[in-house]
């Protein structure tokens, strides 16, 4: 295990602090995919927030840079003085505040109407900082709510009266929430879970406030930059995708080949049996928000799949979206698996009670995570839960459905093997596509494809949900989307453009589809509602930009099939700009969908 | 060389990323380089974790050079 592993859970905080510059200049050696201005506004001191965000960021592929407010100048940075922070205009403002910035607790005795003024006063102050940012930048809020309140301890009156502190910061986080649901981009990150999962006697640290300024002790500013970034991440749509699970002694307790079904542990039955059975509860939650769900096993197919018609069996074998079953190495196995539902390696979480297994893919893949889960399935859960890999700022119907789409895609591969050509397999999809501008329903989706799709991207840009929401209500910018369906189901939004009008021509900023989608002509289908959309505007030329990267090289020559000219390539390749004047009868490109509907 | 200095050299080595660095009971924010207010934070953090033990408010003051904190780390772990 490398110094990384230092960052990983269970954060190993001393660590972090003592070799946090060797652990950066470790993750500066990789490269970053996104770079991201991150604002921290503070009610406490930021320093050491900052340089721990500093380094999970650049973990997850952001490199940050940063801003920071002078201690607790977090109102008067988004409010009053507001040319520091407009200068530097952020895309991020993290808002670092905590129970130790509520201007005033309310006496045990108080009414509730009392308390009620009190908690609309203390929201209102973060509401109009909210308000203000939302005007000034389109940019990203995360918002702290509120902590435990260490003092005083668990007594009845503190929980019941009104005016009791633990109650009140209840009703304080309540009402917070609350309003954040009433702006665009406000994300709550939730403070008081983590004060709660750590113990607020180890959250806190007196001395360290009092000294220092610190809001937290050395573990609670850990594990508080950690799920900052990731709740970052989330917002740019880098979350993982799909959860890879062993079977025996991981779904199930025992092993399925010497067993049997009747001997493994699942059920009701046994201490252990109930775990698995939770485990798997917790798995087909997953699911439910959206994560795939695949099996890697060293078994006998026939075997593997015979443990989920257990009568006590949670997850079913259409729960997963790809299972493999055979004695290959793991690492060969995920690399199928990734290949078999189009997502890359960076997408996939390992859980395997095995730690030779473990070790394996660590070594082996990279990018595959691997959280150090034990061989106890009563924390499996849990461990995977604090690592917040599958975080998300919203669930979109899209999301619940995409397993769906990989379990069709199967289908569809399996049918394409038995055509002549590729354009019979194409007329016999029956496929149909939506093409439309940007709208409220898809945003999140749209923010999602731009910041996770490496190959099939003319220009690599990523965008943040603000900026995206920006672009589709600017009337200089055209922006389309796609989805794609076909006789085998629903493939979803898939594709997306913006150009910008600029100049009396359409400059191509963005162009990306999914690879589940390749071949399908797609790409034919947007064109021609681009080339309809310019002509709707009386625009004539359209200018294309192709900017190379490691994983973009498949659209290297994207310009150039569609008919576009060279204007002008960098000397090394890594950059070139087409142009395309449209001709005055321009003939669509699409034949293989059949049906394009406007939205 | 104090056993408590040989302790805190690789921390002072770590914190301000300094592989050579040699300190003595004189080594201060003058005569270290990167010791500053940010820093220090930093700097007593990891040692209250090395050590094991936690620098009350009123003892600051003798953290503001390597000597003072060899004293009130030997006087706090006896």
């Amino acid at each position: 295990m490398g110094l990384l592993d230092a960052l990983n859970y269970p954060f190993d905080a001393p660590l972090i602090l003592r070799k946090q510059a060797q652990l950066l200049r470790a993750l500066s050696e990789r490269p970053s995919e996104i770079q991201l201005r991150v604002a921290l506004l503070g009610g406490a001191t930021t320093d050491l927030l900052r340089r721990l965000l500093h380094l999970y960021l650049l973990r997850d592929g952001i490199e940050p840079i940063f801003y920071e407010s002078e201690y607790n100048r977090y109102y008067e940075d988004a409010v009053v003085a507001r040319e520091a922070l407009g200068a530097f205009a952020p895309q991020v403002v993290v808002i670092h505040t905590s129970a130790r910035n509520i201007t005033a607790f309310p006496a045990i005795t108080d009414t509730a109407e009392q308390v009620h003024r009190l908690v609309s006063a203390e929201v209102a102050r973060f509401a109009a900082i909210w308000d203000r940012l939302e005007t000034d930048y389109a940019c990203i809020v995360v918002q702290n709510n509120f902590d435990c309140a260490l003092m005083p301890g668990p007594s009845h009156l503190d929980a019941s009266a009104p005016g009791g502190a633990q109650n009140y910061i209840a009703q304080l986080n309540t009402a917070l929430v609350a309003a954040a649901g009433r702006h665009k981009n406000v994300l709550i990150h939730d403070i008081h879970l983590l004060s709660a999962v750590l113990g607020a006697s180890r959250w806190y640290d007196a001395e360290h406030w009092y000294s220092f300024k610190l809001a937290t002790g050395l573990e609670g500013s850990v594990a508080s930059a950690h799920s900052t970034a990731r709740l970052i991440g989330a917002a740019l749509g880098k979350t993982r995708k799909c959860l890879v699970l062993d079977l025996d002694n991981t779904l199930w307790g025992g092993v399925i080949g010497d067993d049997g079904l009747a001997g493994i542990k699942l059920g009701k039955d046994s201490a252990q049996g109930e775990a698995f059975c939770a485990f798997q509860r917790y798995c087909l939650d997953l699911k439910r928000r959206g994560v795939l769900l695949a099996v890697a096993s060293k078994n006998e197919l026939a075997n593997a799949q015979e443990g989920f018609s257990h009568p006590d069996s949670v997850l079913a074998l259409a729960d997963f979206s790809a299972f493999i079953a055979n004695w290959e190495p793991k690492d060969s196995n995920l690399t199928r698996i990734a290949r078999e539902l189009n997502i890359g390696l960076d997408s996939l979480v390992f859980v395997d009670d095995n730690p030779a297994e473990r070790a394996l893919i660590r070594e082996q893949l990279r990018e595959v995570a691997v959280p150090e889960v034990g061989n106890n399935v009563a924390d499996f859960a849990f461990v995977l839960e604090r690592e917040s890999y599958f975080q998300r700022v919203s669930v979109s119907q899209e999301d619940v459905q995409r397993a769906s789409y990989y379990s069709d895609n199967r289908v569809r591969e399996a049918a394409s093997a038995t055509f002549a050509s590729h354009d019979e397999y194409l007329s016999s999809l029956q496929m149909q596509a939506e093409i439309a501008p940007f709208r409220e329903l898809y945003l999140e989706r749209v923010v999602q494809l731009a910041n996770k799709t490496n190959q099939f991207n003319l220009t690599t840009r990523r965008y943040t949900s603000a900026a995206i929401r920006e672009i589709a209500e600017d009337s200089n910018f055209i922006t389309l989307y796609a989805r794609l369906s076909d006789r085998f189901g629903d493939n979803g939004l898939v594709s997306v453009l913006i150009a910008e009008h600029k100049n009396g021509e359409l400059h191509i900023d963005l162009w990306l589809m999914s690879c589940r989608v390749l071949k399908r002509e797609l790409e034919y289908a947007l064109f021609d509602s681009l080339v309809a959309a310019a002509q709707r505007r009386g625009v004539r030329r359209l200018v294309g930009y192709y900017l190379r990267t490691p994983k973009n090289g498949m659209v290297a020559e994207h310009f150039a099939d569609l008919g576009f000219c060279l204007s002008e390539r960098a000397a090394d390749s890594s950059r070139s700009v087409w142009t395309f004047d449209i001709p005055a009868s321009y003939a669509t490109k699409n034949k293989a969908i059949k049906e394009v509907s406007n939205g | 060389m104090d056993e408590i200095i040989t302790k805190l050299e690789p921390i002072f080595r770590d914190v301000f990323d300094q592989p050579a660095l040699s300190i003595d009971r004189e080594s201060s924010a003058r005569t270290v380089q990167g010791w500053d207010s940010l820093t220090h934070v930093t700097l007593v953090m990891a040692i209250e974790q090395e050590f094991g033990l936690k620098f009350g408010l009123g003892e600051l003051q003798d953290l503001e050079n390597v000597g003072g904190m060899v004293d009130l780390i030997r006087r706090k772990s006896s």
